[in-house]
């Protein structure tokens, strides 16, 4: 009897702890739309920012925020995906290089963000001639994906049961095809879920882009131009533009639904891709 | 010659054309065969000095007790080997002649002439279609016809055909696991190797499936040469042509016993292999 008592108990204050979850949750959207829905109409999302922001829309913004997370990607995905493979199919565990690698991950995945701007501004910015740039920032963006989308791939790929390399090298099968028909397409939902993470987190990343791609709320005319992207317009409305709360809330709102639209493309996309890999 | 056998009487020409249709007493010819062969796991032997002729289109089933080495000797073979880390293979073994030990082979060609069976059927996460495209277009198959062929071919070899050809284009892993066995069976039947190994093909299956994948393997017999590991001493005395009994020595697996299948179970050499037949040890 006190043994279900104390069963009932613990059970209840996980619920509680889990209700809590849902609570914050709850709140921070709730707080967001609440503040922000009414301001939010074609007019916001397609129109430029005017008054510093206070009045107007986000549209330039978008458009930089998008540029910036294209080559943010085009540069993450290519160099993950190969160092991932590099680490789990060619690099033993023992060698030194990949010890090294992974260190060196590890150091990357603790770096905060302000470090990153720093590094990046030395870098892209002033080093690489790039200046204040969507290039700069998409590109020291990159560097703080990387590691995440390293790690997702490289869960992906060693997800896959040894028994299909087993069977695969049993039927001749070079390294290069198992790579390819087998171990990659097995890897896709983990890479997915890397990008999401990795844009998730340079959509909220603030800091590292203050310093490498500026706060110019214009249209970019090019990457190489100085772009501001929505957690920066955020940030400088409810910082730097007194009375510009107001659309700050309403480009909280914003951002908030481009993250909940990617996570759950992403997770659409996993389950397409994994019923066409067995179809064909 | 020939005029000789003209000149004949005609009772003495019938003589020898009876004795001529009489089945040839030939003995199959030696297809792979180990000499002395070790297997090392970095300083631990996991096999001693195996020395093991395999015939062409027979059965041969190794049998005994657990680590002493069955699944290794079964890796040389294809130099499967190759895949483990810390792995270091001594002594000889040959297929048709050809050195597999310590040489540089092409691998994809001996793995396309020595096919495996492993344990836990492994299909690919892929439709039943493409399990066995895969491995025909890594070995240049490609053309259509030839492709489809080769698949009815060998789904029919296994008796799959009439379960599955209506839904060839479904994941292979919807199939029960016998169906997947006899899937696997025929992913590697559809390169046309000339040896199966088969590493414990029905432990993992249910009594059923087990039945019928060991009648399957019973008819593959002749037209290839098998190595069947087992612990199943009653499917060995069903199927095998010949046994060989594995045993642990000194901490190292080696060769106790191998005979022809009657008398391995019926006048056995060695004591060891009466106890183990008797079911008094192992």
């Amino acid at each position: 009897m006190r043994e279900s008592r104390t069963d009932r108990l613990l059970e209840l204050a996980c619920w509680c702890s889990a209700f809590m979850v849902l609570a914050i949750a709850g709140w921070i959207l709730f707080d967001v739309m609440g503040h922000g829905f009414r301001r939010v109409d074609l007019n916001f999302l397609l129109g430029s920012p005017i008054d510093a922001g206070r009045q107007g829309g986000i549209a330039p913004i978008l458009v930089s925020t998008v540029l910036i997370l294209g080559v943010c990607m085009t540069v993450a995905v290519p160099i993950g995906v190969g160092a991932a493979v590099a680490l789990s199919e060619y690099g033993s565990e023992g060698r030194r290089a990949t010890r090294l690698i992974r260190a060196s991950l590890d150091v990357l995945a603790g770096i905060p963000s302000i470090v990153f701007g720093l590094f990046g501004n030395a870098l892209f910015c002033r080093a690489l001639g790039m200046g204040f740039s969507i290039a700069s920032g998409g590109l020291t963006l990159a560097c703080m994906a990387l590691p995440l989308v390293i790690r997702s791939t490289e869960e992906g790929l060693r997800s896959v049961p040894v028994e299909y390399r087993h069977a695969a090298a049993a039927l001749g099968m070079s390294r290069t095809s198992t790579l390819v028909h087998l171990l990659l397409p097995a890897a896709t939902p983990g890479l997915l879920v890397g990008l999401v993470l990795g844009i998730g987190r340079a959509l909220a990343e603030t800091a590292a882009l203050l310093f490498t791609s500026g706060y110019v709320s214009r249209w970019p005319t090019s990457i190489f131009d100085s772009g501001r992207t929505l957690s920066v317009h955020i940030y400088d409305l409810s910082m730097n533009v007194p009375g510009g709360d107001g659309n700050s809330h309403a480009s909280a709102l914003v951002l908030v639904a481009l993250l909940i639209g990617i996570n759950l493309t992403a997770s659409l996309m996993a389950n397409v891709w994994l019923r066409r890999r067995i179809r064909t | 010659m020939r005029n000789a056998k003209q000149r004949m009487p005609e009772t003495l020409a019938l003589q020898s054309n009876a004795e001529r249709r009489r089945p040839p007493r030939i003995l199959p010819r030696i297809h792979v065969e180990t000499r002395k062969l070790t297997l090392r796991y970095g300083p631990h032997v996991a096999f001693r000095d195996i020395t093991l002729p395999i015939r062409q289109g027979e059965i041969t089933a190794i049998v005994g007790p657990s680590g002493c080495g069955k699944s290794s000797f079964l890796a040389c073979l294809n130099r499967l080997t190759d895949l483990f880390t810390d792995c270091h293979v001594t002594g000889s073994a040959t297929l048709v002649g050809e050195e597999l030990v310590g040489t540089e082979i092409d691998l994809t060609s001996l793995r396309r002439r020595v096919g495996m069976i492993f344990q836990k059927p492994n299909p690919f996460p892929l439709t039943i279609r493409r399990n066995l495209e895969l491995p025909l277009r890594e070995h240049a198959v490609s053309d259509r016809h030839e492709v489809q062929s080769r698949m009815e071919e060998v789904l029919r070899a296994v008796g799959l055909w009439d379960e599955v050809h209506a839904r060839l284009d479904t994941p292979a892993l919807r199939l029960s696991g016998g169906q997947q066995q006899r899937l696997c069976i025929a992913r590697a039947l559809v390169l046309r190797p000339e040896v199966l190994l088969l590493d414990e093909p029905c432990s993992a299956l249910d009594p059923i499936s087990s039945g019928v994948v060991e009648d399957l393997i019973h008819r593959l017999r002749e037209t290839y040469t098998l190595v069947i590991v087992t612990h199943n001493l009653a499917q060995a005395r069903r199927i095998a042509d010949h046994v060989a009994l594995f045993w642990v020595k000194d901490g190292a697996g080696h060769l106790a016993e191998h005979s022809r299948c009657r008398d391995f179970f019926e006048s056995p050499k060695c004591e060891l292999t009466a106890a183990y037949v008797r079911g008094a040890r192992g």
